[in-house]
């Protein structure tokens, strides 16, 4: 049997004395056929992407098909040649490699879509970044993206994760919730600290619309990539600390749900409403369409 | 609800910026060429709602031109595919039909072949159409596909073919323009038919056109 809610991946935990990654690979490995060191094989392959993706992303200042955007993370770069980061090293580096990967996919670049293409900056730019600056081994990362991957694996049990059906809290929203879980599982966290940082991700961002100008992955999604990274730290901050969300994240997902069903449609990847029809996302929108 | 995997989650690794009008984009193309499955020297598009709207800020036209010529979802050769191919012909049209899926496209081969398909979201994607017959082909099973005049007994004459070489099929299903006319079937299968398979299918009484379609890498 699967495990396809939160409170049965808690019970899995304790009963069977297992981690999120343990059950998780082995429960891969029958699906898919696999032997589980294939399976982390194949994790630690989509890593060295990831690895791949900042690198080329970090080098370049190539505009985007629309042109609007691409040259951010250089500027972020040169800030970082002569100034500190306000919280240090780790903060630089997230940002840095979150908003280097969210650009490299605007211009084409290969990614990893995690959970998708436009939220695929917050997932690597937290584990990199967190890797590099506390010595993580391959192994170590391996369970960090495992352990990512079920928490949006069980979030899309119960809610596909497309901006068009639930809106951004159903992307970026689930990368950071993914990125919290995986990040509390590194740093040691129990199976209720890494829960409670799924939960305290996640609840922040419902509501979360989707109201990209022109329908691109370009506005606001780059900037909400590395924005939202740092959220995820944030959330692990505090469920490390022993906080607790008063509201189980089984039951937050339900709110994320129903929050997505009542969203208007307007508001989820239609580009119909919210920073898409602002006076400047319709001046842009016109701009390209006559290109 | 299928239960999403944990590669469904961390994957595909792919050229961005869309897994709809990008990968989704590359796929349909993929799908495309496995179907026709000759060479192709001309290609006519026709992409119909979102993906007429925003395909340029996407690279969907990139995505579908470079999938009919066998590039994976995460070869970054994508971006610069028309300066890239040169003997291949190809031309894209635009319409709005409200009664198709946003990100739909027609695909014309060669002036003989034509494929419509869907971009279902996250990459996935849904042939819906070969040369008038309807369909629903998601490129994640092996497919036979097969063309011959509606009468009865068919079906079990082709499965049985496909049940004595032991091998599962996971879906089946058949249309037909008319009673006793030309009728399709597309049949999923679990691993890939032989080649034994395949002619023992095509030269049965009455079968048109028998093809295997591989079912897509990523």
């Amino acid at each position: 049997m699967s495990i396809t809610t939160f409170k049965e991946l808690k019970d899995a935990v304790i009963t069977q004395n297992k981690t999120i990654w343990e059950l998780t690979q082995e429960e891969e490995g029958v699906n898919s056929d696999l032997p589980v060191k294939e399976v982390r094989a194949e994790v630690l392959h989509h890593i060295k992407t990831m690895r791949e993706t900042i690198k080329t992303g970090m080098a370049s200042t190539e505009k985007s098909i629309s042109g609007w955007c691409g040259d951010d993370c250089d500027k972020l770069i040169k800030r970082y040649t002569n100034n500190r980061a306000l919280f240090g090293k780790l903060f630089e580096k997230i940002i840095t490699y979150s908003l280097a990967t969210s650009e490299e996919n605007l211009r084409m670049g290969r990614i990893v879509a995690c959970p998708t293409a436009g939220s695929c900056g917050i997932v690597p730019g937290v584990l990199i970044a967190y890797s590099e600056e506390y010595n993580l081994s391959d192994d170590e990362q391996i369970n960090f993206l495992i352990t990512a991957g079920k928490i949006g694996s069980i979030i899309s049990n119960k809610v596909q994760l497309a901006g068009a059906v639930a809106g951004c809290q159903a992307e970026c929203g689930v990368a950071s919730a993914m990125c919290a879980g995986a990040l509390a599982q590194t740093m040691g966290g129990d199976i209720n600290i890494i829960l409670n940082a799924v939960a305290l991700a996640m609840k922040n961002l419902l509501g979360l619309t989707c109201d990209p100008v022109c329908g691109l992955v370009e506005v606001p999604c780059i900037k909400r990539n590395p924005i939202l990274s740092i959220h995820s730290v944030s959330a692990v901050e505090l469920a490390m600390a022993g906080i607790e969300s008063k509201i189980p994240v089984d039951e937050v997902i339900d709110a994320m749900r129903q929050t997505g069903q009542l969203m208007s449609p307007m508001l989820k990847e239609s580009s119909l409403a919210g920073l898409a029809t602002t006076k400047t996302g319709l001046k842009l929108k016109e701009k390209l369409v006559q290109q | 609800m299928n239960n999403k995997t944990l590669f469904d989650v961390i994957s595909p690794i792919m050229v961005g910026p869309s897994s709809s009008h990008t990968a989704g984009a590359i796929r349909l193309g993929l799908m495309a060429r496995n179907i026709y499955s000759r060479p192709i020297k001309k290609v006519e598009f026709t992409l119909y709602n979102s993906f007429a709207q925003t395909g340029f800020g996407h690279g969907t036209q990139k995505g579908l031109f470079a999938g009919i010529l066998g590039h994976s979802v995460s070869d970054i050769e994508i971006k610069n595919i028309f300066d890239l191919v040169k003997n291949v012909e190809y031309s894209f049209n635009y319409a709005e039909d409200l009664s198709r899926h946003p990100n739909s496209v027609d695909i014309i081969i060669n002036d003989e072949m034509k494929i419509s398909g869907n971009s279902i979201g996250a990459g996935e994607i849904k042939i819906t159409e070969i040369n008038g017959f309807s369909v629903s082909i998601s490129g994640n099973y092996h497919t036979i596909l097969l063309m011959y005049k509606d009468k009865p007994g068919m079906i079990s004459t082709v499965s049985n073919i496909i049940q004595s070489q032991n091998i599962n099929i996971a879906s089946l299903h058949c249309d037909r323009n008319e009673k006793g006319g030309t009728a399709s079937m597309y049949i999923a299968l679990d691993v890939p038919a032989s080649d034994t398979i395949i002619h023992l299918i095509s030269d049965i009484d009455d079968v048109y056109y028998t093809t295997q379609i591989r079912k897509l890498d990523l």
